[in-house]
């Protein structure tokens, strides 16, 4: 079915979010992984009208609650992908999605991986973007620094272009949920290496391996992840956005954290509600 | 000046023999963030087309221009001042911000 709009993440933005454009009549569709940053928020004192403060474990259910009462479509997934052809794509591990729209929604961005030589190497071999940059490393050694299902589905997209592709989890654990076959590389990274362009990686065991590319897609891929992809513009680490919440693309929109601003309920809630009255406005 | 179709027979004459500033923009029908720059890049060239050249490369039909300015991450726009770079930026840029590099 072709919903008329995605919104991914569920929480105080993208559900006022879903809420504002239910009431429209719009069809809605929530794809999210879970509680985010607010769940694991122990009490808040300063949002309106709570005198004694709520956990806010709390607020998100209820607003999950609010959104389903309403009739908002939820499902619990989470997204790898976002493209854009006739429609917007949204890919998840189990399943795929299309919309008129997409509303992201997924909080804040996490920090580039703090690697030595990460930030030097970025565009010389160094990439945020499998499916813009494999181009550039056929036949060639690459990995994904990562340890999800958003590194495995990096790595798919490389796997028929290079010569061979590895997941470095820089000592974590692989959380992933597919039934894969993935070269799972352990080490922790001390640092990227090479002259001009990224040539090797070495490890804290002063062990090391030549690579020609590193494809970042650490832990699940973010709103500035999916914007980036599909060609949003984002600065300084968010997404620009105007008074109505789009995107430099069209028919797609971002609100809360991911923005940049007040780290507060309260703009994400105001951003939510602007985005769901603006999406698909003629 | 329109914006100018770089391929390997006319980058010698067009771009590198050319006397005003050159912006080069790297990108590929694939690529979704290059399809979102292509109408910024083409305001560029209208609203500068005296005093500077604009040249498109399709990086699928000239491989060898992306590896001659080393290029492994599109978009990639490139400034070339008497045939030689002058800045480059990566990415989803600004209009106003492709333009300073320009300047």
């Amino acid at each position: 079915m072709l919903y008329d709009v995605i919104i991914v993440g569920s929480g105080p933005a993208g559900i006022s979010a879903s809420l504002y454009a239910k009431r429209r009549k719009l069809s809605v569709l929530v794809i999210s992984k879970g509680k985010g940053a607010l769940g694991k928020t122990e009490q808040i004192d300063n949002y309106y009208g709570f005198s004694k403060g709520i956990s806010g474990k709390e607020l998100y259910q209820n607003g999950i609650e609010q959104a389903k009462m309403l009739g908002v479509e939820l499902i619990e997934d989470e997204v790898v992908a976002l493209n854009y052809l006739e429609n917007f794509e949204v890919e998840t591990v189990n399943s795929q999605y299309t919309a008129k729209s997409v509303i992201l929604a997924t909080g804040t961005n996490r920090v580039t991986p703090n690697i030595k030589g990460i930030r030097e190497f970025e565009g010389k071999g160094v990439s945020y973007c499998a499916i813009c940059d494999a181009f550039f490393f056929r036949g060639k050694d690459v990995a994904v620094l990562g340890n999800g299902n958003y590194a495995i589905h990096e790595m798919e997209q490389l796997k028929p272009v290079v010569a061979s592709v590895s997941i470095l989890t820089n000592g974590e654990e692989m959380i992933e949920n597919r039934d894969v076959e993935v070269d799972i590389d352990s080490r922790k990274i001390r640092e990227f290496r090479g002259d001009g362009k990224l040539a090797e990686i070495e490890f804290e065991d002063n062990t090391k391996k030549q690579v020609h590319g590193v494809f970042v897609a650490v832990g699940t891929a973010s709103s500035n992840d999916l914007a980036r992809k599909i060609g949003a513009r984002i600065e300084n680490n968010h997404i620009v956005v105007n008074e109505n919440m789009e995107t430099t693309v069209p028919g797609l929109f971002a609100c809360g954290d991911c923005t940049g601003g007040l780290l507060q309920i309260s703009k994400a809630v105001y951003e939510g509600a602007k985005a769901g009255l603006t999406v698909l406005k003629k | 000046m329109s914006v100018i179709t770089v391929n390997n027979e006319n980058f010698e004459k067009e771009i590198l023999g050319s006397r005003m500033p050159v912006l080069l923009d790297f990108w590929a029908t694939w690529c979704g963030p290059c399809r979102m720059m292509s109408p910024v890049v083409d305001e560029i060239a209208e609203s500068m087309n005296t005093s500077i050249k604009v040249g498109k490369i399709n990086i699928d039909e000239c491989q060898n221009l992306a590896e001659k300015y080393g290029v492994m991450s599109i978009p990639t726009f490139v400034v070339l001042k008497d045939g030689v770079e002058t800045g480059r930026t990566v990415g989803v840029q600004s209009k106003e911000k492709i333009v300073k590099l320009l300047q």
